[in-house]
């Protein structure tokens, strides 16, 4: 293992570590529920130019028509009750640039969350989002130097218009799916990133998305462009208090890689088991581009997100890395998409999951190869790990060649933490606990090792807390 | 037998696989740096006894059981291994993913009960990993993921080296070695008898006893010992087989 988790680090738990809430205080606030006074309403108060209001409305309408998802976990999806949410809350009257600027118990929650300390240690930038705004935002001066832009996304718009309105919503329309739409009538902050020609930014960019308040609804849109040439690595993190009654966080990501361009989008998906995470993540790469899903889902209720590639330039190359990890009463319902538009072109997918107790982990993907794309490689496999009786996994994989010269690897996996394992590594005086939490670190250690080091002990230290008194 | 006090001892021993008795009651008594051949044919319970001994789930034992004069019968396979006990497998599992090193480091933590500093734990493991003439590579792998036999029964005589239990079982560690790695092995189990480690070596053929000498050699078959008696006794089942034994069974 690149990292071991500190056995001491055993006795915490997400209650204590992330599962604060602040008390709701709010500067502006939607009615609960969803209608077009609150998307006038979220519009107005952002100040947005009038193709934006209209994108807005016209993508209500749109969210209004689609009926929900009838695959999935339709059954979690139903518990929903969109007129319960609020759609907006704007928690500070106005972004920090330096630390001392964020109100004080916002600035108290990030510092809990180890926010400020990352962005000193490791960051080229870092953008910290509470509820629906971003609050503290910062950029290291040399990308500025660069010409790298690294806003939240409001402001992206606000500044960069021309920019943004040339770009949005052309990898994720909102007519794309249900939640789609939903991001897009109510969508709020999230980020906007430009990097030049031949630009690399060496440190990763990071953003922070909390959401506080109970029954909030949480709609980042992200979108990052990569010209050409250039090199962005991008990290977000999320957490947000236990309540009993459930949140949504829907956000919708697009990446655009163009020609050579690299882009690997890091994610560490750590939301309380009440919230719903239903995300549209898409990207497109250009001629010999590289685009990079890394995507952990350890927390939420239900997860149902699969990041996405569409490969449209020759020899563009795009990789999905993922792990899920479904505890009790959670179900992981992730995967990925790579869609071969151009010939000579590669994906490579490798999907693992954990389910344990009543957890349920499933691998939901899809390859696709236009006629005409030949010389395509493409290789997906998918592992999982069953702790215990219950624990449940499904795998659905799709694929679609229309080319006959292409080679396709596929490779699926169950295995049991078994008996014999346990045993061995008991024998040599590990305790149950530690022997487990061994295996699985061990299952996921593929992916761990992607992970900037400071992410891999983090990682690692929510698996140890994940497995605790895990048996059966 | 042996004039010091025994490490290891263990009386009237039946294990149970479900409801199917395999030991049908076994005595040992082992003394440090002794070491006892179990020798007998594919299928007499021998391999059961190991790892019923250690406490492997899939076993009821029933009998008495001290290390080092203390009753550890009722101790999970983890704290009897704290205790000073050691299993040596026939078929180690791997685990996809851990390295040997940092597998080697946490299981050394555990037995010591203390953190090795990184240099000292690094230094001393490549010095074994030399006796054993391993590359150094090796500590990188996953642990008995694609090993080759030969080479997850070094790893297990390197954790023996390593852990340095008071008591250790070897189960069939000869078995699937060739010429050059039973030599390496038998250096192993040698050097781990000089450091006063007792030791019981299951296995159904002479050939390890080439390169150990042991102190004691048991006879074993459908659950029982049939007959114990110095290194000779291995000479005599190597010659004869251990068709000539059968008989007396009705008598012990």
């Amino acid at each position: 293992m690149a990292v071991n988790p500190r056995l001491e680090d055993l006795g915490s738990d997400y209650a204590q570590r992330y599962g604060f809430r602040d008390p709701e205080q709010f500067f502006v606030r939607t009615p609960r529920g969803l209608s077009h006074e609150v998307v006038e309403m979220i519009s107005t108060l952002k100040g947005e130019p009038e193709w934006m209001r209209a994108f807005r409305h016209k993508a209500l309408d749109t969210f209004l028509a689609k009926p929900m998802p009838s695959w999935g976990d339709t059954e979690a999806l139903g518990q929903i009750d969109f007129d319960q949410i609020t759609y907006f809350m704007r928690a500070t009257e106005r972004q920090g640039e330096s630390w001392d600027d964020v109100p004080d118990d916002i600035k108290r929650t990030f510092d809990r969350l180890g926010i400020p300390e990352a962005e000193r240690k490791f960051l080229a930038g870092v953008s910290a989002q509470y509820e629906s705004e971003v609050v503290y935002h910062s950029v290291k001066e040399e990308l500025t130097r660069q010409g790298v832009i690294f806003l939240d996304m409001d402001s992206g718009l606000r500044e960069h218009e021309a920019l943004v309105r040339e770009h949005f919503a052309t990898v994720i329309p909102a007519e794309d799916n249900k939640f789609a739409a939903l991001n897009s009538a109510v969508w709020s902050g999230g980020s906007f990133i430009y990097v030049p020609p031949g630009v690399e930014v060496a440190i990763p960019l990071q953003a922070y998305f909390r959401i506080n308040a109970e029954r909030m609804g949480q709609f980042e849109r992200t979108l990052i462009i990569a010209d050409e040439g250039s090199k962005v690595h991008y990290i977000e993190g999320c957490t947000a208090p236990v309540y009993s009654t459930h949140s949504l966080h829907s956000a919708v990501v697009e990446l655009i890689a163009r020609r050579g361009a690299h882009i690997r989008y890091t994610t560490i998906q750590n939301w309380a088991t009440n919230i719903f995470n239903l995300v549209t993540k898409r990207a497109v790469a250009y001629e010999d581009a590289v685009v990079e899903w890394v995507d952990g889902n350890i927390g939420s209720r239900l997860t149902m997100k699969y990041p996405s590639i569409i490969l449209k330039g020759e020899r563009a190359h795009g990789e999905v890395l993922s792990i899920a990890f479904a505890g009790p009463g959670q179900h992981q319902d992730a995967g990925a998409k790579a869609i071969h538009l151009a010939p000579n072109t590669s994906s490579k997918i490798t999907s693992k999951s954990i389910s344990k107790g009543s957890g349920r982990a499933t691998y939901r993907g899809m390859v696709k190869v236009r006629k005409g794309a030949h010389g395509c490689r493409t290789s997906v496999q998918c592992d999982a790990l069953l702790i215990g009786e219950q624990a449940r996994t499904d795998t659905y994989p799709t694929m679609e060649i229309a080319e006959d010269q292409v080679r396709i690897e596929h490779e699926a996996r169950i295995s049991k933490l078994g008996d014999e394992q346990l045993f061995y590594l008991r024998s040599r005086g590990l305790t149950d606990d530690q022997a487990r939490l061994m295996i699985v670190n061990g299952f996921i250690e593929p992916f761990v090792k992607e992970l900037p080091m400071e992410y891999a002990v983090e990682l690692n230290r929510l698996i140890a807390l994940e497995m605790e008194g895990s048996v059966g | 037998m042996s004039k010091q006090q025994p490490i290891f001892s263990c009386h009237d021993i039946h294990v149970w696989v479900a409801d199917r008795e395999v030991v049908k009651g076994v005595d040992l008594a082992v003394a440090p740096g002794e070491i006892h051949a179990i020798m007998g044919p594919n299928g007499s319970g021998k391999s059961s006894l190991a790892n019923a001994l250690m406490g492997h789930p899939a076993y009821t034992l029933e009998g008495r059981l001290e290390l080092g004069g203390e009753d550890v019968k009722a101790l999970s396979p983890d704290e009897k291994a704290r205790q000073g006990m050691f299993l040596a497998f026939q078929y180690p599992v791997a685990v996809p993913g851990v390295t040997v090193a940092s597998f080697l480091r946490a299981a050394v933590t555990a037995m010591r009960g203390t953190e090795v500093p990184v240099r000292e734990f690094r230094r001393e493991l490549l010095a074994r990993m030399a006796d054993l003439e391993m590359d150094s590579g090796f500590a990188g792998r996953y642990l008995n993921d694609g090993f080759s036999g030969g080479e997850k029964k070094r790893l297990e005589i390197l954790q023996l080296l390593m852990l340095k239990p008071r008591f250790a079982l070897l189960d069939e560690t000869d078995s699937g070695l060739d010429i050059d790695a039973l030599r390496i092995v038998s250096r192993g189990i040698n050097a781990a008898a000089q450091q006063d480690v007792g030791m019981v070596l299951v296995t159904h053929y002479q050939r390890l006893l080439n390169y150990v000498q042991p102190h004691v050699v048991h006879v074993f078959m459908d659950g029982r010992i049939v007959r114990s008696g110095g290194p000779e006794l291995a000479l005599q089942l190597e010659e004869r087989g251990y068709d000539w034994l059968t008989p007396q069974m009705g008598g012990v």
